[in-house]
């Protein structure tokens, strides 16, 4: 990807408020759709964004309240990947303190919640998370 | 893609089955609990979600949907999915969701299994 040609970018900035992850998943499926991605794959992009957002907006603490998101179509020539970066102005935290949930803990516990990192993982190819006092940001990577 | 979660409940003798139809997010999740845990007070113990109609879940929506899966547990019931999309069956799958709940391709399937 280092040699890659940026082919198309859109950017968007969300304020923090009810389904407004929506509006970040239809920027991402216009451009998965303009790669010619298979249904499939921009249906995992599409909830990976999702995931990504409620995160941002849950866990942030972001005093501007709005998440930035990057959205490019990279190739050489042809639309090869999609790269989604995400970022916010929040407190941050430490992506090795986040437990991996597991379904046999989650069922019997009082939150059943912190699933988004182990989504997101499980659905794109890459992805990459830098945080710290100034913010988070996460790069999501799929491959058309 | 419609933002508010529609809910058809349809109550047969061995089991009811829900159907979606929109976005499962945490206002979703918790109007297909509240469904189904009336239907359990009501004496269900087999329920099927029947997910053609929904798209997009998003996890704080699936975490809900794990609570009801905790009170079939307890009432040793069964509650499955049917009609997932690859990608909403996928994340349940890298949950572990599959490990409590049945996922069938269809409702023919899952009604012949279940009931």
């Amino acid at each position: 990807m280092e040699n890659s040609l940026v082919l198309r970018e859109v950017t968007l900035t969300l304020p923090m408020l009810p389904d407004m992850e929506i509006a970040a998943s239809k920027t991402a499926t216009a451009m998965a759709e303009f790669m010619h991605m298979s249904s499939d794959r921009i249906d995992e992009v599409r909830m990976a964004v999702v995931e990504a957002c409620i995160n941002s907006f849950e866990h942030s603490q972001a005093t501007d309240r709005k998440v930035y998101i990057t959205f490019s179509v990279l190739g050489d020539r042809q639309p090869e990947t999609l790269q989604i970066v995400l970022r916010d102005t929040g407190i941050g935290f430490d992506p090795g303190d986040v437990a991996k949930p597991t379904i046999e803990e989650k069922i019997k516990a009082e939150s059943k919640r912190g699933w988004g990192l182990q989504i997101i993982q499980g659905l794109m190819d890459e992805v990459e998370i830098s945080s710290n006092d100034d913010g988070t940001k996460i790069v999501m990577t799929k491959h058309r | 893609m419609s933002e508010t979660l529609k809910l058809t409940v349809d109550r047969r003798d061995e089991l009811a089955v829900i159907y979606t139809e929109g976005y499962i997010n945490n206002q979703g999740g918790e109007e297909i609990a509240r469904e189904a845990f009336k239907l359990i007070d009501d004496g269900e113990k087999t329920l099927l979600l029947n997910l053609s109609g929904t798209k997009i879940v998003n996890s704080i929506g699936i975490s809900i949907l794990i609570e009801i899966i905790e009170k079939m547990l307890d009432i040793e019931g069964k509650l499955a999915f049917c009609s997932l999309t690859p990608t909403i069956e996928k994340t349940f799958h890298i949950m572990g969701l599959t490990q409590y709940a049945a996922i069938f391709p269809d409702e023919e399937s899952a009604v012949g299994e279940l009931a």
